[in-house]
């Protein structure tokens, strides 16, 4: 097929066939508690739909910033024209405070060093692009969100090579994973550009504490890597103890303005925090002054509707509404995860102890069969067509331990979720997972015969993929 | 500085240095009718701003596409939520009869042959993603729109091989010229995948012929490479002749359905037909169902915001509109290139005769000192800062000849435009008088030419402005 490119033709686009096997069924068989209440439950999707009245009612009260208008003018024509990749001046202003409110407004953001970008996915690219070569290599820790593959790898050449994180200590960082990691990358004759973090992390739903940052930092510094720290999720911490940005450590370390404060990049996205991942809102925050030109020309690629830019700024700028959403938005992710993890340990099953995001960590290697990924993927597939709930494999999060599993709660109504954990209570409770009726084995053997765990080649049909992170 | 990758250290962002000094005198000194009104007049922007008023009107009667709402219930949530990359199925359907209408309804669109993009930037980078490896050639007629060395070349590491058009035959591709090219490739060692052409073209303003048509298509036949056709100025088409499409040239030679169709690509977006380059949209149409879905999976990078879909499914699956719509905006340009030409005429300046696009291809050959580039960048200062109109010379679009400008007409209103021609035809007066130059002139222009870097600079620290529009 020599007419169409490598990367069209392969598979480093990263749609994993059986995790792709979960949302085929949930497609074709959708939960809706009246229409088809025994449907799966969507549970692999890290939305945040527990605050959009707050958002309508302000909409409601601010007609102008949709209609396109400024006190009461049209500014249609200056939107419709406005392509300059500079982005909104007042969005990125808003954007700027934004993000210090995130933190506290114990750091703050230069609207000048930032670059907008159609959501944190080409934020991430773009910084691919400007900060590593074809065959260079980035350091993740592990589990990390499946999109990465395909965001920071794909068009880009960039490899990947993990930071080995266990449950031995709560899945974090150490000084030794990190070094094990960087001496990998130099087996593979890999040159490291970099670390990727997700703070607060996706799929664990934890916060960075202070001393895995203090070791990040040092470990770039003395390698002369780039840091990337993705923190979309930062407005989702509801408990303590609480979101500290790697922008606050290089402060408190009084290394602005050294060369370590040049190489960490920040990336922020509107997708989880406001629940708007349809608006394709992304930045990158950066203290290069190089890279912020180079990544500016860059985002020509995928700049940011000036309609959605003007109806944010206008949201984004008013403090009443951005410091009440916040506050009420980690009150009803604090109260949605307490149900989430209660109603888990009812089923006697537990997960990682968690302060942010929009999903939990789940342990559920006590119900594996063998400690095998073999026998996560036997019981993610139980659980998909038997309990019908759509949860995601911690294998395709690149976890090194069978058995863990997200769970997502902020992308449905309470009663859904009820019902989600019923079900499961009912699983664990039911039938003994030693002994099984024939008509289940035979069930069981037909699926694994389905199951393809390796990248496959798929592409003309497997077009549907689980966007969200 | 190895910490950063060659992307961002090389100057494959493509900014001309010497194409950035008009811009930035623009942004130090703008023209405003009232506040300014000896300041420089922007000719270098190909903006549609002619038919605002009638996207205007329309969105007064119809305020609920705008406001988030369906039939005056809000749909907030599931336009906040939605980021399917298939796109929403209403936009696509919505785009692909618009781009039916566009071409008179002879052919038809297939809504899930639409990829989206935020922009035809995007739609361009990701197709050269998709067919062309690092290293690998696309053939591209010269003079063509500057951004796409940027756009085709720069992170995708393909490159450019131009296939050499001259105003002897009015710049039409012809097929010897498409052989040299593709030997120009081989020799330089470069693995050719494809042709890219702009139909209606920008810089000249032409559409295709179809003999020219027929000529890619047998041409990309015959190598067996792809054509991608970028139509984003398909509704800018105001002359007597129809637009031609290669789709319309598939169907004519019965070609649909042929390994040929699958390797025909077509760019399409709502910036320059619609007036709406902040609204990020933009089009891949392909027969080929692989490159469809890589595309759709590679548009991740690049998606339309879904406020921006559903304003847009809605002004455009209002036929009333669009039909009104499409009509009137070629009305409206065809008078105002009329103007354009008149007004040149009279300083005595002729151009290629158009037919479509937001720009006319301005021969000023008889004004160069001589028949060079150096020349016609002198010529380009002293237009940009005695005459102070801001005008696109034509090696900044690759062109092979000196002395040709890309002049802009639908980003201005009537009177700014009379005003700039008033300017021309006074500076060509001028110059005319004897075609002497005063001493200090002279001095000047030798300090102006001191100033410029006619080489590709890396000056990506401060040159960060660009004219992004094409």
């Amino acid at each position: 097929m020599g007419l169409l490119s490598k990367k069209a033709t392969c598979n480093s686009h990263g749609q994993d066939s059986s995790y792709f096997l979960g949302w085929e069924e949930y497609e074709k068989n959708p939960y809706d508690e009246i229409k088809n209440p025994d449907g799966i439950i969507q549970m692999g999707l890290a939305e945040n739909q527990l605050s959009f009245d707050l958002i309508e009612s302000w909409l409601a009260k601010n007609p102008d910033a949709a209609n396109f208008q400024r006190e009461g003018q049209s500014i249609f024509r200056e939107l419709a024209l406005f392509q300059d990749y500079h982005g909104l001046p007042s969005f990125k202003n808003a954007m700027a405070d934004f993000m210090s409110e995130n933190r506290g407004n114990r750091v703050s953001f230069d609207p000048n060093k930032l670059v907008l970008t159609a959501g944190a996915t080409p934020a991430n690219e773009t910084l691919m692009f400007c900060l590593a070569n074809p065959g260079d290599a980035f350091l993740l820790p592990t589990p990390y969100y499946p999109g990465f593959d395909r965001d920071l790898k794909w068009r880009t050449g960039v490899e990947i090579v993990p930071i080995q994180c266990t449950s031995a200590n709560g899945f974090r960082i150490t000084k030794s994973a990190l070094e094990e990691a960087y001496e990998q990358a130099q087996k593979l004759n890999l040159k490291v550009k970099g670390v990727l973090i997700t703070n607060p992390s996706n799929p664990l739903g934890t916060t960075m504490t202070r001393i895995e940052l203090n070791h990040l930092l040092d470990f770039i510094s003395r390698k002369n890597l780039h840091l990337i720290s993705d923190e979309i999720y930062s407005g989702t911490v509801f408990n303590s103890p609480g979101f500290i940005s790697v922008m606050e450590v290089l402060k408190e370390k009084k290394l602005e303005n050294t060369d370590v404060f040049k190489r960490v990049h920040i990336v922020y996205s509107l997708s989880k925090d406001l629940g708007l991942p349809g608006f394709r809102v992304g930045v990158i925050y950066s203290n290069d002054d190089i890279v912020v030109a180079a990544a500016t020309k860059m985002s020509s690629f995928g700049l940011i509707s000036s309609q959605t830019q003007y109806l944010l700024s206008a949201l984004l700028s008013d403090k009443n509404f951005t410091s009440n959403y916040l506050k009420e938005n980690q009150i009803r992710l604090k109260n949605r995860h307490k149900k989430l993890v209660s109603g888990l340990e009812t089923a006697g099953i537990e997960c990682l102890k968690s302060n942010g995001g929009l999903f939990c960590w789940v342990d559920m290697r006590h119900l594996l069969t063998s400690n095998t990924f073999e026998a996560e993927i036997e019981l993610w597939k139980k659980i998909v067509y038997e309990v019908k709930l759509n949860i995601s494999p911690g294998s395709s999060c690149h976890c090194n331990e069978p058995g863990w599993f997200r769970v997502c709660f902020a992308n449905m109504s309470e009663e859904t979720l009820k019902v989600a954990l019923n079900r499961l209570k009912m699983f664990v409770d039911g039938p003994s997972s030693t002994t099984r009726s024939q008509s289940e084995h035979q069930r069981l053997k037909s699926l694994r015969k389905m199951k393809i765990s390796n990248w496959v080649f798929r592409l003309s049909f497997h077009d549907r993929e689980p966007e969200e992170r | 500085m190895k910490q950063l990758s060659t992307k961002v250290t090389s100057n494959g962002h493509g900014q001309d240095s010497s194409y950035f000094l008009g811009w930035e005198e623009y942004e130090k000194n703008p023209y405003d009718e009232i506040k300014n009104p000896n300041g420089m007049i922007q000719m270098g922007l190909a903006e549609n701003q002619l038919c605002f008023d009638l996207i205007e009107s329309w969105l007064a009667k119809n305020p609920d596409a705008a406001s988030l709402k369906r039939n005056g219930q809000s749909i907030f949530r599931e336009l906040a939520l939605f980021q399917d990359y298939h796109g929403m199925p209403e936009f696509k359907k919505a785009m692909a009869e618009f781009m039916e209408e566009i071409r008179g309804n002879r052919v038809t669109f297939d809504p899930k042959k639409i990829v989206l993009a935020a922009g035809s930037t995007s739609a361009n980078e990701t197709l050269m993603f998709c067919l062309a490896e690092p290293g690998d050639a696309f053939l591209l007629p010269t003079p063509y729109y500057p951004g796409f060395d940027r756009d085709l070349k720069w992170r995708t590491g393909a490159e450019i091989v131009p296939i050499h058009c001259s105003s002897s035959n009015g710049f039409q591709i012809t097929e010897s010229a498409l052989q040299q090219a593709y030997q120009q490739a081989q020799k330089l060692d470069l693995k050719v995948k494809g042709v890219l052409v702009t139909n209606p073209s920008n810089p000249l303003g032409t559409a295709l012929t179809r003999r020219e048509l027929n000529l890619l298509v047998d041409f990309i036949s015959s190598k067996n490479i792809h054509l991608i056709s970028d139509e984003i100025y398909s509704g800018t088409m105001f002359g007597f002749e129809q637009f031609i499409s290669v789709m319309d040239v598939l169907k004519d030679k019965k070609l649909e359905n042929t390994e040929v169709s699958k390797r025909v690509h077509v760019v399409y977006s709502l910036s320059k037909d619609l007036g709406l380059p902040g609204f990020r949209v933009g089009a891949i149409y392909s027969n080929d169902e692989m490159i469809v879905s890589a595309a759709t999976k590679m548009s991740s990078f690049g998606l339309v915001s879904s406020q921006t879909q559903y304003l847009l499914s809605a002004l455009l699956s209002d036929k009333k509109f669009t039909s009104t719509y499409l009509e009137e905006n070629q009305k409206r340009l065809k008078s105002r290139q009329k103007r354009l030409v008149s007004g040149l005429e009279s300083a005595g300046i002729t151009s290629l005769r158009s037919n479509a696009g937001l720009f006319c291809w301005v021969d000023m050959r008889h004004l160069l000192d001589t028949n060079t580039f150096e020349a016609e960048l002198d010529l380009w200062k002293k237009i940009v800062y005695n005459v102070k109109l801001n005008i696109s010379p034509g090696s900044s679009c690759h062109c092979t000849e000196p002395g040709w400008f890309r002049v802009c007409f639908a980003n201005m209103s009537e009177d700014t435009l009379d005003l700039a021609l008033k300017r021309l035809k006074n500076f060509v007066e001028s110059t005319d008088c004897g075609r002497m130059i005063s001493r200090s002139s002279h001095e000047r222009l030798k300090s102006l030419r001191k100033k410029t870097v006619s080489n590709w600079v890396f000056r990506v620290s401060w040159t960060d402005r660009v004219p992004d529009e094409r």
